[in-house]
């Protein structure tokens, strides 16, 4: 089906890779159902921060999701050829990711048997009902469209024309999935923290930063431990990609501070004093936050100086730091963040459980299991086009 | 097609797998029965008759549910005329004061596991647990 | 302008409900038979009026706390942290952050206040929920259907006012006695204050206003100009929750 065959050949370190991964899956569904006995009483989460860990990963791969646009968009609008070897490879890591979005999703529900009721009492005026529905189609435009140019590519044919009006829609969906993700935090009222318009644009910025730097990395990994080398150019490119969406991204992070410390309303100061420096003595995230905010900095300093992006080693190191960075920003600080000090003013701990853990991490291994089944499907085809 | 023995004893395999509860059902000479369930001795009739309840008292019940809860309505008009309150503990449970040997047993032979219980409360449960 | 608004969404929301209990109906070949709703009538918007003043003159009186819990079977869970309230008490200054009261005596800003879902005319837990697990009665009552709620706490995040509880696992264990009139609720659902509605549907008061020794709270028809609601606020000056943020609060607190 679909190529799969390709996926199920493979050398000793491919196998050993795959079968770790479904070790740690294993775990994780373990863990997973003792949270499907007990409750998510298992998870650090509490009455005051009802989110956690499964919500912002959410968050933050919806944002790795939405960055495939970042080679769609120049590849097929723009015409801009170096990215025709890494376009499907984006679009498969956007399938990944919704893909994890979804779990997350999942995992977080008090009533998993139940998520269907979203559809079956479709609410529009719900933020949640417009992400599950660009969520979805998300996952299946990317879907067609990578299996159909794969396809295409394998029997040596342009693809058909049809799949370019779909290609042409993915693009200003991938922004849309988002935006409305941003949404879901941004028209509470009383939750301060997202209560900021420029909640969306930062969230574009960031994901357009983290993903591309991913897809960097990937590429790298590939070209080490495959014969298929990306190119040094489409790098470079991304590279550049990166360098604006994260100054975009410190600009934004830039207007968020300006505007809550320089008004002094306390209910706006209060979330980034405790994420900063700490609340009524706890100050759980402080550490976290200042290293993605050293991190952020520092490699935004490495991606300005072209001499210095332009080295593959270091440019490797800087994407580390940016996704590090990000995902702290994102996968961590901004939801709890916003939870913390509660309505009644209460600074409330949250520190994700081990059970907690081990599920994000089996959700993670999910999608690299996904990414390399992808890669490993897309490269063999490659290599027998190649051959032939 | 050096591995068709294989195949072919998988397939063997499979099949005897699968069918493997009507195998033992038969040696351990079981017959198939319906449930044994008790019903209520004072009572004679339902809310609806008695094929339509054993066959869709879960559509009765769904209904009910959604217009007490969400409508606000709360009795309802059988048939015949008579107005019932709209109460699962309250009205069901008052003649099938049984639950264990009424609604349990009949679900657990059909293999079905209801959730109404996680929440609804059975008061003769209650009565009987209490010292 | 709000009135005028709610009685709009009023009248979508009961067509839709007529719409889809017909075609339950329907489909089970029954008669809609006539009933009689028993506490909607036109004009009903409840309301509950708090008085502070007179409920700390009962010093420790939990008799509300009780008297809810009992007929609603909220566990009493001992971690904080997973803890399940419908009707509790908050420090003043915690319940109302912005009246900032600076000079007031240390004392008063700590003094308890009875706190309840505020049955918000513009409910943010209900734009949000993406079930209709929990909506706008035409009564005014911010309503839960715990067998479609999905658990994602939305809500939760909405709510500006802390009212929402989480089953963050099962709560039977941790009832001491189980009113067998009420169901309790499963794990991974959401939960809150109902104004009592199974209660009003029988013509009866919350039960928190019948347990009340000192009538500190009061409950009734805010669209009644002569009920009781109203002259009490008429006569006295009363403030309410985080208005400003445009929910329109229905729990009123006498100053």
């Amino acid at each position: 089906m679909f190529m799969f065959e390709k996926a199920i050949v493979g050398s000793r370190r491919y196998w050993t890779w795959v079968c770790g991964l479904l070790v740690v899956i294993a775990v994780a569904f373990l863990a997973y159902l003792r949270q499907l006995q007990v409750g998510l009483a298992i998870t650090g989460m509490s009455r005051d921060v009802t989110w956690g860990l499964y919500i912002a990963q959410f968050t933050f791969f919806v944002g790795v999701a939405a960055s495939a646009v970042m080679v769609v968009l120049p590849y097929y609008l723009h015409d801009f050829k170096a990215f025709g070897r890494i376009t499907i490879l984006g679009e498969f890591l956007a399938i990944a990711s919704v893909t994890m979005c979804a779990l997350f999703i999942l995992v977080d529900m008090g009533q998993p048997m139940r998520v269907l009721n979203v559809m079956l009492h479709p609410t529009l005026h719900s933020m949640m009902f417009w992400d599950m529905m660009s969520l979805g189609g998300y996952l299946l435009l990317n879907a067609v469209i990578a299996l159909v140019t794969l396809g295409a590519e394998r029997k040596r044919v342009a693809p058909p024309a049809w799949i370019r009006p779909v290609i042409i829609v993915s693009i200003p969906w991938a922004v849309s999935i988002h935006t409305v993700t941003a949404f879901l935090y941004n028209g509470l009222p009383g939750r301060s923290f997202w209560l900021t318009a420029i909640l969306a644009p930062r969230f574009l910025a960031s994901a357009f930063a983290a993903g591309p730097a991913l897809l960097i990395l990937l590429c790298l990994v590939i070209r080490k431990v495959t014969w298929f080398d990306a190119g040094r150019e489409p790098i470079q490119k991304l590279a550049v990609i990166v360098t604006y969406a994260m100054l975009l991204n410190v600009f934004f992070v830039g207007l968020e501070l300006f505007t809550a410390l320089y008004s002094q309303i306390p209910e706006h100061v209060e979330h980034f004093q405790y994420l900063f420096l700490g609340l009524h003595g706890q100050a759980t995230l402080a550490p976290w936050m200042w290293t993605s905010s050293v991190l952020g900095v520092v490699s935004l300093g490495l991606l300005l100086v072209p001499s210095m992006r332009r080295r593959e080693p270091v440019l490797a190191v800087t994407c580390v730091m940016v996704f590090v960075s990000l995902w702290i920003d994102k996968g961590l600080g901004l939801i709890v963040g916003g939870f913390v000090p509660s309505p009644f003013g209460a600074v409330v701990r949250y520190v994700p459980t081990v059970p907690e853990v081990l599920i994000v991490l089996g959700i993670w291994a999910a999608g690299f299991l996904l990414v390399t089944l992808f890669y490993k499907i897309t490269l063999s085809v490659r290599a027998e086009v190649a051959a032939s | 097609m050096r591995d068709r023995y294989v195949i072919l004893a998988a397939l063997v395999l499979f099949f005897v797998l699968v069918t493997a509860p009507v195998w033992y059902a038969r040696a351990a000479g079981e017959k198939a029965g319906g449930p044994d369930v008790k019903l209520p001795t004072q009572e004679k009739a339902c809310v609806m008759p008695v094929d339509y309840m054993r066959t869709s008292h879960m559509d009765l019940l769904i209904s009910w549910r959604e217009r007490v809860v969400r409508e606000n309505i709360r009795t309802w008009t059988a048939p015949d005329g008579t107005v019932y309150t709209v109460s699962l503990s309250g009205t069901c449970l008052k003649c099938h004061t049984n639950k264990a040997e009424f609604c349990d047993r009949c679900h657990d032979y059909a293999g079905v596991t209801p959730y109404c219980w996680d929440c609804h409360v059975d008061p003769a449960a209650i009565a009987r647990s209490r010292p | 302008m709000s009135i005028s608004r709610r009685g709009f969404l009023g009248a979508a929301g009961l067509s839709a409900l007529a719409l889809a209990s017909k075609s339950t109906l329907d489909a089970l070949g029954f008669e809609a038979a006539p009933q009689e709703p028993t506490s909607a009538a036109a004009g009903t918007r409840w309301a509950m009026v708090v008085d502070p003043r007179k409920c700390l003159d009962q010093g420790d009186c939990t008799k509300c706390i009780e008297a809810c819990d009992y007929a609603h079977n909220v566990p009493h869970i001992t971690n904080p942290a997973h803890e399940v309230k419908w009707i509790w008490k908050e420090p003043f200054e915690d319940a109302f952050p912005f009246l900032e009261v600076d000079y007031a005596p240390e004392a008063f800003r700590e003094q308890p206040v009875m706190v309840l879902c505020n049955h918000c005319d513009n409910a943010p837990c209900v734009r949000v929920c993406p079930t209709q697990a929990t909506w706008k009665r035409d009564d005014g009552i911010v309503m839960m259907d715990w067998h479609r709620c999905i658990g994602c706490r939305y809500c939760m995040a909405a709510c500006p006012y802390g009212s929402r509880s989480f089953n963050w696992g099962d709560p039977r264990p941790a009832m001491a006695s189980l009113n067998p009139d009420y169901p309790t609720r499963t794990k991974g659902v959401v939960e809150k204050c109902t104004f009592c509605e199974e209660r009003l549907a029988v013509g009866q008061r919350p039960a928190c206003v019948d347990a009340c020794p000192a009538r500190a709270l009061v409950f009734g028809n805010l669209d009644d100009p002569e009920g009781e609601v109203r002259s009490l606020l008429r006569a006295r000056f009363a403030v309410r929750r985080k208005a400003e943020l445009g929910t329109g609060p229905a729990v009123y607190y006498l100053v």
